[in-house]
């Protein structure tokens, strides 16, 4: 039937007033309009930096095995069984025992009360898995342990990522996490993200420890490098302070020498084992060891009890600020890898904004004439229709705060051409019902049922590809497939209420004019 | 009313044809994966001078020995693409190399864009997209078995497969650039090529119902013909809006557009020379449909 109820073109009207008027919203100064919402646009038309970072666990798993290995040897001995050769090889922890003991043992670590390999109810699984062969017991982290060790580091990283990135300041920065050992940064706006890179590419593990010259240190010693790369030193493994205990870092300049240093503040406790190692300590030389690297190691002259001292080493006052920043935001817990990076100018954003907006005109444009000269009255019903289509899914778009990317806007273009389909479907029907139906009023009323389940099937079917890319793809495709999709609903929504609605308007006015269409 | 029909038997040469010569392309040419699939770096750069250009810059990269280099105009008069195969990630950073390069040619330069994909990304892309693709077809699929019969699906995914292979292997033969938004090109090619497929089914279908009499050899005929005028003002209306992409819509989406072009027309083919002829070879007829109808 080609009649409308009152109540239904209200409602029609209503919505549709109501989203041209939030697609509008976006045209004008936020402080000016009643709605703040606003279509965000992707990185690739306002510019800035996309970053994806992997998380290098192999380390923290080894950290991982070294620590049990240790926790099993007290254990055990603590427990009174026999075992030998406890060692790590191949990312696992081996030890043999003797025939009678392998029962007891064994029970320690199946146990789901298990302190040396704790069970996870959730996932029905203990941390490690264990086989026995013989006398020989072998320990390696299960699917779970592993997932568990990934994803609390990556809590950790993304903390100190997000840290990090805040102390840079840039404006709304996006940090989220993908899988269980990535981190994905966006930052809007920012055209040279070298600097975050570098503050994001270290882990920033500070160490203060002793210069030594006897191999034989009870804790262990270790060869490392100077900072510059010209110089090496042995330095004792024992640790003295680490970057835990800092509670301040800020970059300064030291007014007798004039160098730029970093000073800093430590924590209670930090403070007193301070004091103590350089008490002790009087004329020897404390390295300050950043990531496996020697920063400095000056020779200690008095104690220092105050809890702040100075890091000197050849630093620019921008890197004397950005170690002061690492210091201040902690230590990542491993090593982050950028494995992907996406950096898009200012000025080419607004280029591809201005040539995809200029592309949308034309294209709007070349449709709209030629549905004129095709339909006449009816094209200019479509056209309307169409036009209105825009404001709908700009609106629609806006109100989700949907992200609108370069692909994005190809896909309103290709919105444009596609939507008129429903409505070349609708008027070639009505055109066919015309050669067998002479009443306008049915004919219309009979092409709009008949092409019902064509334009329901062609849009279905769009759709599915729509929704397929949205989680399928990536970045700004995915921007490509929210509006497709918006798209379809609003083309729909145009054509079976505004359309259909002005369409009836026309024919019952003119229900005896011949060749109506 | 054109005799649509009288065309199948050479159309179908055609299109095997096609089909074939296209997975040789594939198989043997391959496709030139950009960096989102290849892994690299991708730098589009502004020169402020304009005495720079594509041999100048090429010559400059190439003396930094960063590999495999390809350096082609893009767009503007001073607006070059570089594309690196960096094999090792490590060797140099985006920074290094425009030090370089201003230090070298001695002028200044804007990075407008820098993508750089490391392999395990690359590779993850590309399994994604073809996942994609893959399953959208099945799900088309699905969606064709389910509204109409069985043998009406065959044909769709014959069509859709054909338009797919075919645009892939223009991009072969012509060596255009295989990046992500291609993917979304091709999966909306998909769902064009469906939609077109459906308009003339839903067509025969109808038909089908109506004249128990007439043979599907013309019946097709017939539903192509009765379309037409749709299949044509609506290829007309996406194209107008496509082409003004490729022309106007700036570098960036030239490839997306330029592959939409070619699905579109390739679409609009296939649904009257692939989908409907299978529907005449797998003797669709009224039986057909109207057994659905008594179960």
């Amino acid at each position: 039937m080609l009649y409308f109820s009152k109540l239904r073109i209200i409602l029609v009207s209503l919505v549709t007033l109501f989203l041209v008027f939030i697609a509008s919203s976006n045209f004008f100064d936020s402080e000016n309009s009643l709605i703040s919402k606003r279509i965000n646009l992707g990185l690739d038309l306002q510019g800035g930096s996309y970053l994806l970072l992997e998380i290098d666990n192999g380390p923290i798993e080894i950290q991982k095995l070294q620590y049990t290995t240790t926790f099993i040897r007290n254990y055990l001995k603590d427990k009174k069984v026999i075992f030998t050769d406890l060692r790590i090889e191949d990312k696992s922890i081996f030890f043999n025992t003797t025939e009678k003991d392998i029962k007891i043992i064994e029970s320690f670590f199946i146990d789901k009360e298990s302190e040396i390999n704790p069970y996870y109810n959730q996932y029905k699984s203990h941390q490690f898995d264990l086989t026995i062969i013989k006398n020989e017991f072998k320990l390696t982290l299960s699917k779970y342990g592993l997932i568990d060790i990934k994803t609390s580091s990556q809590d950790q990283a993304i903390e100190i990522v997000r840290r990090r990135v805040d102390e840079v300041g840039t404006n709304e920065p996006n940090i989220l996490k993908r899988g269980n050992n990535r981190i994905l940064v966006e930052l809007p706006g920012l055209d040279d993200p070298m600097r975050i890179k570098s503050l994001l590419g270290k882990t920033a593990n500070l160490t203060f420890r002793f210069v030594t010259k006897k191999s034989n240190d009870t804790f262990g010693v270790e060869t490392l490098q100077f900072e510059d790369g010209a110089n090496e030193a042995l330095v004792s493994k024992r640790i003295i302070l680490n970057g835990e205990n800092l509670l301040d870092a800020q970059p300064q300049m030291n007014n007798q020498t004039n160098e730029t240093v970093v000073s800093f503040t430590l924590d209670r406790v930090g403070a007193k084992r301070f004091g103590k190692a350089t008490r002790n300590g009087i004329g020897k030389q404390l390295a300050i060891v950043l990531d496996g690297k020697i920063v400095s190691a000056p020779v200690i002259r008095d104690a220092i009890l105050s809890g702040s001292g100075q890091i000197s080493g050849n630093f620019t006052f921008q890197s004397a600020t950005d170690l002061a920043l690492l210091l201040r935001s902690g230590a990542l817990p491993a090593p982050l890898n950028i494995i992907e990076e996406r950096t898009v100018g200012p000025d080419l954003g607004q280029d591809s904004i201005n040539a995809g907006v200029f592309a949308l005109l034309i294209g709007f444009l070349l449709v709209i004439i030629f549905m004129f000269i095709k339909y006449k009255i009816f094209g200019l019903i479509a056209n309307v229709t169409l036009l209105v289509n825009l404001f709908l899914l700009v609106g629609i778009l806006t109100i989700f705060e949907a992200t609108l990317t370069l692909p994005g806007i190809a896909g309103i273009i290709l919105t444009v051409g596609m939507a008129v389909d429903a409505n070349v479907l609708i008027f070639e029907r009505i055109k066919e019902e015309f050669k067998s139906e002479k009443n306008n009023i049915i004919a219309f009323d009979t092409g709009y049922i008949k092409s019902r389940t064509a334009i329901l099937d062609a849009n279905v079917t769009t759709l599915i590809a729509a929704i397929i890319l949205f989680f399928m793809g990536s970045g700004p495709v995915k921007g490509f497939s929210v509006t497709l999709a918006v798209g379809i609903f609003t083309t729909l929504f145009s054509v079976y209420f505004i359309a259909r609605m002005l369409t009836s308007f026309y024919v019952v006015k003119n229900k005896e004019k011949v060749d109506l269409i | 009313m054109i005799n649509f029909n009288k065309f199948y038997k050479l159309f179908n040469i055609i299109s095997a044809c096609l089909i074939v010569i296209s997975i040789l392309l594939l198989f043997f040419k391959g496709l030139n994966f950009g960096v989102d699939f290849k892994g690299g770096t991708l730098i589009e750069l502004r020169a402020n001078d304009k005495k720079i250009n594509v041999i100048s810059l090429r010559d400059s990269f190439n003396n930094m020995n960063l590999g495999n280099i390809n350096v082609k105009k893009f767009g503007n008069e001073n607006d070059f693409l570089i594309k690196i195969e960096k094999k090792d990630r490590s060797a140099s950073s985006i920074e290094v190399i425009k030090k370089n390069l201003s230090d070298n040619l001695s002028a200044s330069f804007n990075f407008r864009r820098v993508e750089n994909v490391g392999p395990k990304v690359s590779s993850e892309l590309l399994k994604s997209g073809i996942i994609a693709i893959v399953l959208s077809l099945a799900a088309m699929l699905f969606y064709i078995w389910i509204r109409f019969e069985w043998q009406f699906s065959l044909g769709a995914i014959l069509a859709l497969f054909h338009d797919v292979i075919v645009t892939l292997g223009l991009f072969s033969l012509f060596a255009l650039e295989i990046n992500l938004s291609i993917v979304a090109a091709v999966l909306t090619i998909v769902g064009y090529s469906m939609n077109d497929t459906v308009v003339i089914y839903d067509r025969v279908r109808e038909n089908l119902k109506k004249f128990s009499e007439i043979k599907i050899f013309e019946l097709t005929n017939i539903s192509i013909n009765e379309t037409l005028s749709r299949t044509i003002i609506t290829s007309v209306t996406t194209l107008l809006a496509l082409i003004s992409i490729y022309l106007f819509g700036g570098e960036v989406l030239k490839g997306f557009s330029l592959a939409m072009i070619m699905g579109v027309i390739f679409g609009t083919y296939s649904s009257i020379y692939i989908a409907n002829p299978i529907l005449v070879k797998l003797r669709v007829s009224q039986k057909t449909i109207l057994k659905e109808d008594n179960e």
